[in-house]
């Protein structure tokens, strides 16, 4: 009877520690994907406000005795105008009980310093404009733009907010005349770098990571599925392969800021080539995709049964020909899809780009391989080390515009191995 | 001749000389009799000359691209007009290289006219010697085709060599791999040993203090700098842990209960979504590093009382231990599964629970794998980049306390490499040092990792 009651007692507990491991287990698992729901909902979040700026309507008289200082009313005149002034008397305007110029200063810097540049070739395209009285819907500066989106911000204390309460008494009364709109923020995919968050644009560093992506596939793509096809189909089982093996292998494992200091002391330093240029960019990221794409090439030709290399050899071709003619092409999406995630890999990769000089401060959008250029992630990086508060919200939509290309491209790759690769 | 039409020109013929010889082939062919045709396809002949020209020209023109800065540099220091050079102190190569700064279309008012002569001498040298190069390359490719249109003959296999350049080809395209260990052995030693010219081997492995920073201004008291590496690597160390007391409960229990416990539609679900994590972009968890986690560990210590920087070790290194769940998790998962059904049947048939089997048979079976796994995420671990440039802090402390600020290997490359570029100060060139110890460190890891998880992949085949 003891016996039996000691059984059954373990047995409650045994079933007790079962039921507790399995919990366990679940736990990990919803760690995990909570950690992934919070990293992707806090950038979402913070970067969904960068898709909106602010503008702000105003009155805008095209003063002829601003624009024409030399009565001659020559293009020139209009090219180097005091459009600020023209601005500054526009929101006194606005305001006309303000006549301290420091205040006007403040006053005057609502509006993006862009604008000047904007209205100066309004008034170039169309010279009827001078002498008259136009509304106009024009950027706010990124402080503005911020407290705007962030109705919360100005409930802190004035010190700590990015604007005094003179300030804010000043937008208070522009958002109870309904002179302010939230639109799409058109800047943010034309325009490359800007010091100035509510100019600032992904363009520039997207167009520098479509050439360095390009340069690291042309330069991995062949080279890998080369010596993938020699690995797998056509190397002698000796110690020079096993060596390459060996290296291959341990080349997928080296920290990728290795492989900038490879870009900076070979490329740069020996061979003089240009720096933060795309080129030597897309040359260090091709040394480091290329294990990925390798190991998928041999990964898909293994999978290719033997009965078609079997079938080719007894119709007379010889390995190369079997090789090439048939075990390859009936391999490739599998190739492919390996090329695709490695390039995404690729897409994703900072680090060594920081070492070859590819994280300068670039305003304009890149326009050949040799240009200096930065990448998505470089980009992300260094408007996160910015100090201004407009950049947090366009890193966040950074990493968004990022993280849609890895998608993309990762859908992509799921897509021709769902629909092309055989299973045997 | 400009580039494009010395590349036009060799197309053109590259083509013609293809045509040329598969049609030769085709005439030969038919010529003979049946049953003694050509070795080989006629195609082959065709393709044999094509690679025939594109080999020299190709390897002449790589040759010229690689050769061409040293001679052009040598030509020009030996035609400098000697006044320029005996009145200018300092090492020739600066003279050089203000001689190619000149930009001819705008020169500076006050510019030497010896150097805007010697800047014209330059560009014209550079010139010339392009279409001299072109020129040269072109003759050889002419050169090769008649050669390789004359060998075409009933004797001549020109399907085996072709297909022998082929297989020379995906030779050369394996040894690149080999090619950039090699780079990077010996561009890291290189430069090593340089540092370790102006600092001791042993002050940098064993010292005590990092401060590389007062090294660049000369005249200095301290202009010396401290080069002792030890808070670094101890910062490292310290990082890698709270990646790893993060990454291995979680990835392991994940591993265990995707192979063991979930019903297979569970397992194709979730599967796939901790493999996002491991998609993500560094970038990205750094970002998410030091906006979100900094910040709360920073609030939640001044709720109770304490004063932390955002800056902190525990978020760089919680953040990166997630970045490295998935890669625990799905090493483990192929260790755990590899285990072979005997091995639980066995347990299950002597009455052992689910768990008990896990805990009793299972893990002590997948251990040398799980082993291999985790070192293998180490070795990630301190290697990883841009969590630690984003979130963890720039200044040495050596330091076993998680909330402070400690820096990392890949942290003081990154800001030492960052910024100036002059490469006779130790400061740039302790970043090599730290790169082969880097480099090393991860070799080291993985070479054990590999073998590990190979001897234990034998055991079960």
């Amino acid at each position: 009877m003891n016996n039996l009651k000691k059984i059954e007692y373990s047995l409650k507990k045994r079933k007790r520690q079962e039921s507790r491991f399995k919990i366990y287990g679940l736990l990990g698992i919803a760690t995990a994907v909570t950690f992934l729901c919070i990293i992707l909902s806090s950038i979402v979040m913070e970067g969904k406000k960068a898709f909106l700026s602010t503008y702000i309507k105003l009155e805008v008289y095209f003063d002829p005795d601003i624009i024409y200082t030399n009565n001659d009313q020559k293009e020139e005149d209009i090219k180097f105008a005091n459009f600020q002034k023209i601005i500054k008397n526009s929101l006194n305007s606005f305001f006309p009980e303000i006549s301290d110029k420091g205040e006007l200063r403040k006053l005057s810097n609502f509006i993006s310093s862009s604008e000047e540049e904007n209205l100066m070739k309004l008034v170039l395209k169309n010279k009827q404009l001078v002498g008259q009285k136009i509304t106009l819907w024009l950027l706010a500066s990124s402080k503005i733009d911020v407290i705007n989106k962030n109705p919360d911000m100005e409930l802190i204390a004035e010190e700590d907010r990015l604007i005094s309460d003179l300030e804010l008494n000043w937008l208070n009364e522009i958002r109870s005349a309904n002179n302010i709109k939230s639109n799409f923020n058109k800047n943010f995919f034309v325009k490359a770098d800007s010091t100035e968050p509510e100019q600032a644009g992904i363009w520039g560093s997207l167009v520098g990571s479509f050439f360095t992506l390009f340069i690291t596939l042309i330069l991995s793509f062949p080279i890998a599925v080369a010596a993938g096809v020699f690995l797998e189909e056509l190397a002698p089982k000796n110690k020079f392969t096993d060596f390459i093996e060996v290296n291959i292998n341990n080349l997928a494992a080296v920290p990728s800021i290795i492989f900038g200091l490879l870009g900076l002391a070979i490329f740069l330093n020996v061979m003089h080539l240009p720096r933060s240029a795309p080129i030597v960019g897309g040359m260090v990221l091709a040394l480091m995709t290329l294990p990925t794409i390798i190991i998928a090439t041999r990964a898909s030709l293994k999978a290719v049964p033997p009965s078609i290399r079997e079938a080719a050899i007894g119709l007379g071709a010889t390995k190369f020909q079997t090789v090439t003619h048939h075990v390859l092409p009936l391999s490739l999406p599998g190739i492919l899809t390996g090329t695709i995630i490695g390039m995404s890999q690729a897409l994703g990769e900072s680090a060594p780009l920081l070492m070859i000089g590819m994280v300068a401060f670039i305003v304009d959008v890149p326009g050949s391989f040799l240009d200096s250029s930065t990448v998505l992630p470089v980009q992300i990086y260094l408007w996160k080390s910015t100090a201004a508060r407009g950049f947090v919200e366009l890193t966040a939509a950074g990493v968004m515009v990022l993280l849609s290309f890895l998608i993309l491209m990762n859908g992509i790759a799921v897509f021709i191995r769902q629909k092309f690769e055989k299973k045997w | 001749m400009g580039f494009w039409s010395f590349f036009f020109i060799l197309v053109v013929l590259g083509l013609s000389v293809h045509w040329l010889a598969t049609n030769k082939a085709l005439k030969l062919n038919a010529k003979l009799e049946k049953g003694s045709k050509l070795p080989s396809l006629p195609s082959y002949y065709g393709t044999y000359s094509l690679l025939l020209i594109i080999f020299p020209t190709s390897s002449l023109f790589l040759l010229w691209l690689v050769g061409k800065p040293f001679i052009l540099e040598y030509i020009l220091l030996q035609n400098i007009p000697e006044q320029l050079s005996a009145n200018f102190d300092g090492d020739p190569s600066m003279l050089i290289d203000s001689i190619k700064a000149v930009d001819l279309e705008r020169v500076f008012p006050g510019t030497n006219p010896l150097i805007v002569e010697s800047a014209t001498y330059f560009k014209n040298l550079n010139n010339y010697s392009n279409s001299f190069a072109y020129f040269s390359i072109l003759i050889v490719a002419f050169l090769s085709s008649y050669i390789s249109l004359k060998k075409i003959s009933t004797t001549f296999k020109a399907r085996q060599a072709v297909e022998k350049s082929n297989i020379n080809l995906l030779i050369f395209s394996s040894t690149i791999a080999i090619i950039t260990t090699i780079g990077i052995v010996f561009s890291l030693i290189f430069e090593a040993l340089r540092f370790f010219d102006e600092i001791p081997f042993f002050d940098f492995l064993f010292g005590l203090a990092w401060s590389p920073q007062t090294a660049i201004r000369e005249g200095q008291v301290a202009s010396q700098g401290a080069f002792g590496a030890i808070p670094i690597f101890s910062g490292t160390l310290l990082i890698t842990l709270i990646a790893m007391s993060v990454a291995i409960p979680v990835g392991l229990l994940s591993a265990v209960y995707l192979s063991e416990y979930a019903t297979p539609k569970v397992r194709q679900t979730f599967k796939p979504i901790l493999e996002i994590l491991a998609g993500v972009p560094t970038v990205v968890y750094g970002f998410f590093a030091a906006i979100t986690v900094g910040p709360f560990f920073k609030d939640l210590a001044s709720y109770s009382g304490f004063n932390i920087a955002s800056e902190s070790a525990i978020a760089a290194g919680g953040v990166m231990g997630i970045m490295i769940i998935p890669f625990i998790s799905s090493l483990s998962d192929d260790v755990i599964s590899a285990v072979p059904q005997s091995l639980r049947d066995g347990s299950y048939a002597m009455g052992a629970t689910k768990s008990e089997t896990v805990k009793n048979i299972i893990l002590p079976a997948a251990l040398p794998g799980i082993i291999g796994a985790i070192l293998l995420a180490v070795s990630r671990a301190i290697g990883e980049t841009m969590i630690v440039v984003m979130a963890a802090g720039i200044a040495a402390n050596l330091t076993a306390n998680p909330f402070e600020s400690v820096t990392t290997v890949t942290v003081q490359i990154v800001t030492l490499l960052i910024g100036d570029q002059e490469f006779d100060s130790a400061k740039t060139l302790a970043a090599f040092a730290l790169g082969i110890t880097l480099f090393v460190a991860t070799l080291f890891l993985n070479l054990l990792a590999l073998r590990i998880v190979s001897k234990y992949r034998e055991r079960y085949e």
